[in-house]
Parts: structure tokens; sequence; C-alpha cells
């Protein structure tokens, strides 16, 4: 039989706060096992949790770019259950009163198009621990806890099952990818575990509209991985359904190294989770004014971004889309044209040559040597004729280097263009009396070879020579 | 009956509490009695309440995003049964 399937996605980011959602600590990543820990992220007896507000302002952010309604009153749960990165035996999160509910994305379809998905909620919570098996002597099979990221804030954001491909699926987690960091409330490192999927995956006959039964995929970290797992899921799905069998519902851990599912046994009763309000910490009240304060504080996003781009700028929808790839990117796009206010000029150099060089040295383009600065006085020596496109290309090599101004390197160097024709004809004239033959052959019709000439020339004048004048002055001579 | 035995082993199995068959007993029909008394609420229109979650009127307590300090690993991990380097040991979780 054919099946359609139906995804839906829950997903953790972790929040760049300094502390942890309920305590002090702080929530650097990579520190010493249990050294940001501390009465209330350790889970003692009488240690009271006390909410980051800057916890609310990001889930508000959050709420706003996903075009959520923002909850005036939100209520923490606790979550009940036993496991060792636990340390309280419940995990503090939301439940039926979640701080954002009711919004949605518009992801690009691959053949064009948008389609919505829902956004069910986005509620806060605390992270438990992890559980490692570290190589320590004398230890054995034990597992050892480390609980400095037991407490740090999430904010998990749970989509409606509107997908109905890997691909869709993983468009909607690009742009959520996309917007937290735009935003700034999460790093976005998926391999450190910042920004972590739970795919809810289930299979119906095609043409009906009836939920088959789901299974639930935990533990994916980057977004080949999610594709893997949901692709590998239909097929094991197909596989039952075809040979008469039911699904279960049950959680499934992807294994990366076999490109598999396996069931979670053990678990089962691990749903029965018995939330109640946490009578320790108070309900939050958001007010409209806070709402609209966090509204005026948001950056511009992704989408509005790629439209001012094309309507604003005038430019292709292909380059629109990889200037806002990043945050980062654009700002740095954005900068430099209003240095320089000829949008697609930059938008080719940021493409290319900058986005060449930080590619091959593997860094960011906040850490390009080559500031917005520096690209706009260099496109501005182009345009006035200074020095040619080619010789920019050395200039900005040498500015990556150095970080030195491009007048600067022009000068040092000797790279000033070359547009004086007295200058250029003697070049020419020279070239021409050497190579009679092809000058000849040129008169004869082999039109070819003004290109030929033209490289001459410039190889000459070590690429000085302003190409405009050299063609002109070499039509002008090899004219019969 | 307002619970059951057998409501009364799942949630003493949740909360991984072990109970004898006398002790089951006794619970099943002490919580019983209470969640009869607790019942007569239900008497009561609530139409127009808001659920309460908190019995204290209170909203928005919040700290700064301050880094406070942390425990030293040694005070941290002092209470726990066994700990191996700065990390908390324990049985194998199997996965």
């Amino acid at each position: 039989m054919k099946y359609q399937v139906v995804i839906g996605l829950e997903v953790h980011t972790q929040l760049t706060t300094a502390t942890k959602i309920f305590c002090g600590c702080s929530t650097r990543f990579g520190a010493q096992p249990n050294s940001q820990t501390c009465p209330v992220c350790l889970g003692f007896p009488g240690a009271l949790p006390v909410l980051n507000q800057k916890v609310v302002e990001y889930a508000i952010r959050a709420g706003l770019a996903t075009n959520c309604t923002i909850a005036e009153r939100s209520v923490f749960a606790r979550k009940n259950y036993f496991y060792p990165d636990l340390p309280k035996g419940y995990q503090i999160s939301q439940f039926d009163l979640p701080i954002c509910v009711n919004g949605h994305l518009d992801i690009d379809l691959e053949g064009g198009g948008t389609k919505r998905i829902g956004i069910t909620r986005i509620h806060m919570e605390e992270d438990a621990g992890k559980l490692v098996h570290a190589d320590i002597p004398g230890v054995g099979d034990d597992s050892c806890v480390d609980l400095n990221r037991a407490c740090t804030p999430l904010l998990e954001v749970v989509s409606e099952p509107d997908m109905r491909s890997p691909d869709e699926a993983i468009a909607y987690l690009k742009k959520l990818h996309q917007i937290v960091v735009y935003l700034g409330i999460c790093d976005g490192n998926l391999e450190e575990g910042s920004f972590r999927c739970d795919a809810n995956v289930s299979l119906m006959p095609v043409g009906s509209n009836v939920f088959g039964t789901r299974a639930e995929l935990k533990n994916i970290n980057s977004f080949r991985f999610i594709k893997q797992a949901i692709e590998y899921e239909i097929e094991r799905q197909a596989e039952i359904l075809d040979e008469g069998g039911r699904v279960i519902q049950e959680t499934r851990l992807f294994d990366p190294s076999t490109g598999t599912t396996r069931s979670m046994r053990g678990k089962e009763e691990a749903h029965d989770y018995r939330y109640f309000p946490d009578p320790d910490l108070v309900p939050v009240i958001v007010s409209p004014s806070w709402v609209d304060e966090v509204r005026q504080s948001l950056p511009e996003l992704p989408d509005a971004k790629r439209e001012r781009f094309v309507k604003e700028m005038g430019l292709p929808e292909y380059d629109a889309e990889i200037l806002t790839s990043t945050r980062e990117l654009a700002e740095y796009f954005d900068a430099t044209v209003a240095l320089f206010p000829q949008a697609k000029t930059v938008s080719n150099w940021v493409m290319g040559e900058v986005s060449r060089a930080l590619n091959e040295d593997g860094k960011n383009v906040t850490e390009c040597p080559v500031t917005p600065e520096l690209l706009a006085a260099l496109l501005k020596l182009i345009e006035k004729g200074t020095i040619s496109g080619k010789i920019a290309k050395t200039v900005f090599d040498e500015m990556y280097k150095t970080g030195k101004e491009p007048e600067k390197i022009v000068e040092e160097k000797g790279l000033v263009q070359v547009s004086d024709t007295g200058a250029i004809e003697a070049i020419i004239d020279e070239i021409l009396a050497r190579e009679a033959g092809q000058v000849a052959e040129y008169r004869s019709g082999k039109d070819k070879l003004f290109g030929f000439f033209v490289g001459q020339v410039m190889r000459a004048s070590k690429g000085k020579a302003n190409p405009a004048v050299v063609n002109d002055l070499l039509l002008k001579k090899l004219a019969p | 009956m307002k619970i059951t035995r057998a409501e009364v082993e799942h949630v003493a199995r949740l909360a991984r509490l072990e109970l004898s068959e006398p002790e089951l007993d006794t619970f099943t029909s002490q919580m019983d009695s209470i969640l009869a008394y607790v019942e007569k609420l239900n008497g009561l229109n609530t139409d127009d309440i808001v659920p309460t979650s908190h019995a204290v009127p209170m909203e928005n307590a919040f700290r700064a995003d301050q880094p406070k300090g942390s425990l030293p690993v040694e005070e941290a991990t002092a209470n726990a049964p066994e700990h191996a380097e700065s990390f908390f040991r324990v049985p194998k979780v199997i996965e």
C-alpha cells in the first residue's frame, strides 16, 4: 500500500543566558563536571528555585518571532519521573499553561511556494544533567553524572503534525534554527546539543486523514540525521503495516552509526508524569506592555530581511537567500552597503571573495579581517578607476592577510591602475610590433585574436592597465 | 470506591515505593476516605472560578541573569554515596 507520512517536531533550544533558569550557576559549556552546581540545581532538600527573568524575555521573543500568542498568565509544573540525570526526581516545565501558544512558520517548498506549519506551543523548562560513560579507572561499567547542565534553560517548541515529508521537516527545522539564532536567544550549536529535535512520525494510507500510531524518535543532533531517522522510520512502519501488523506507540532512539532507530524499552511507564503546578514557583504574568517592549527590541527577521534585499535593494532572490542565511552575514552586507550603496556589487563581493576567503580559513564573518569599512573603501577605489577589478582581488587578499587599508596596499605595492593613454599606447605599440604576424591575421578577419592582444597588454602592464582604455586603444590601433 | 488497590499499587510503583500487602490495604482505605472527603468540593458550583494553581496571591518573582557562583566540586559531591573524580557515580544506566 502507499502511505503518507505525518511528522510533528519537538525542538529543545538551549538559551544563551549567562545563568541557569532557577539559580545563579553559570551555563558555560565544557567546564569541569559538577563545578557549576549549587543546592538548587543539585536538588538539595529545602533549596528554592527563583526564575531567571531573561528566560521569560527570551520566550516572549521566540513566541513573537513565530507568530504565537503570548499567554498573559503561565504556570510552571512538575513533571515527575526518575532518572539519574534528574536530581529532584522531577523536571520543572510548563504543562497546561505554557507561555506561548498558536503560532506558525511558513516554510519554502522545494518546488516553489510556501506551506504554513502550525506551532502548538512554546514552553520554558529546565534541562537535565548529562550521563556519561567516562573512562575512569576503577569505575568499570558504572555511569557518571555531570549536573552542570541540570537546570539550564530550555525552550521547547512543539509543532503541529503538519509536515508530510522529511524535506518539509528539515525546512521547518532550518527555519526555526535560523530564527532562534537571529534572535540571539540560542547559539544554535547542534553538536553541543543547543538545538535538539525529537520527531513524532506516523503513517496513514494515502488519501486517508486519520493519523496512524506514532513513534517518537529521540536523540537526533544533526539535520542530516533527522532526515535519515525519519526515512528509516517510514520504511520500518510501512513494512509493519504491509504485513498487517500494528505500529506500537513508543520512544525510539536514533543510532547514527547504523542509520536506524531502536526501541527504548523499559521506559513505558515514563509517560505517566503526574504533572502538577510547582508550588515553589509563582505564576508568570506577562503584561501587554512587556510584550510590546520585547516586540520593539526584536531584530529584523530573515524573511523580512530577504524581502527588503529583493524589493528595496533590487537583489536577485538567490543573493538575498544566501546573504540572509545568517544574521552576521546579513549585517556585514548591510553595513557595507551603507558605506557603498551599490547593492549588487557589494553582494557579488560578499558572496564571492569574502565568503571564499572565510571558507578557506574556517572563519565566521564576524572575524573577517576585511571589515565592511575596508571592503567599501576597496569598492570605492574600483569605482574611481584607481584600480581594476582584477587588481582589486589581489588587494583584497592582501587586506585579508594584513587588515591594512586598501589605499595603503595600492600605494605600497604600486598597484594604481594606469589609465594614462600615453603609457598604455607605448605598451601597445611595443606588442603590436613584436606580434606582427598575429596583427596581420587579425586584420585579415581573425577577430578572435583581439582577446590575445588584450591579454598581452594586461600582462605587460602587470594587470595595472585600465581595461577599458586598453580596449579602446587596441581597437583603434588594430583597425586596418 | 474512589480509588482501587491497583491504582495505589501503580502510584506506589511510580514513586518507587515498596508496599507490603497489609500496607496496600491500609493505604487504599485511607486514601479512599481522603478522596471521599475532598469530593465534597464537587458539590460547589465552580463554573466561573479559575483553577487555583497557587494558594499565595503572588506573581512574577524573578531574579536577574547574574552569575552567583557555585559550590566547590568537593562540596557538591560530598553527600553522594559514590563519586568518581568530580562525577557522581551511579549504577550503569541502560539506554
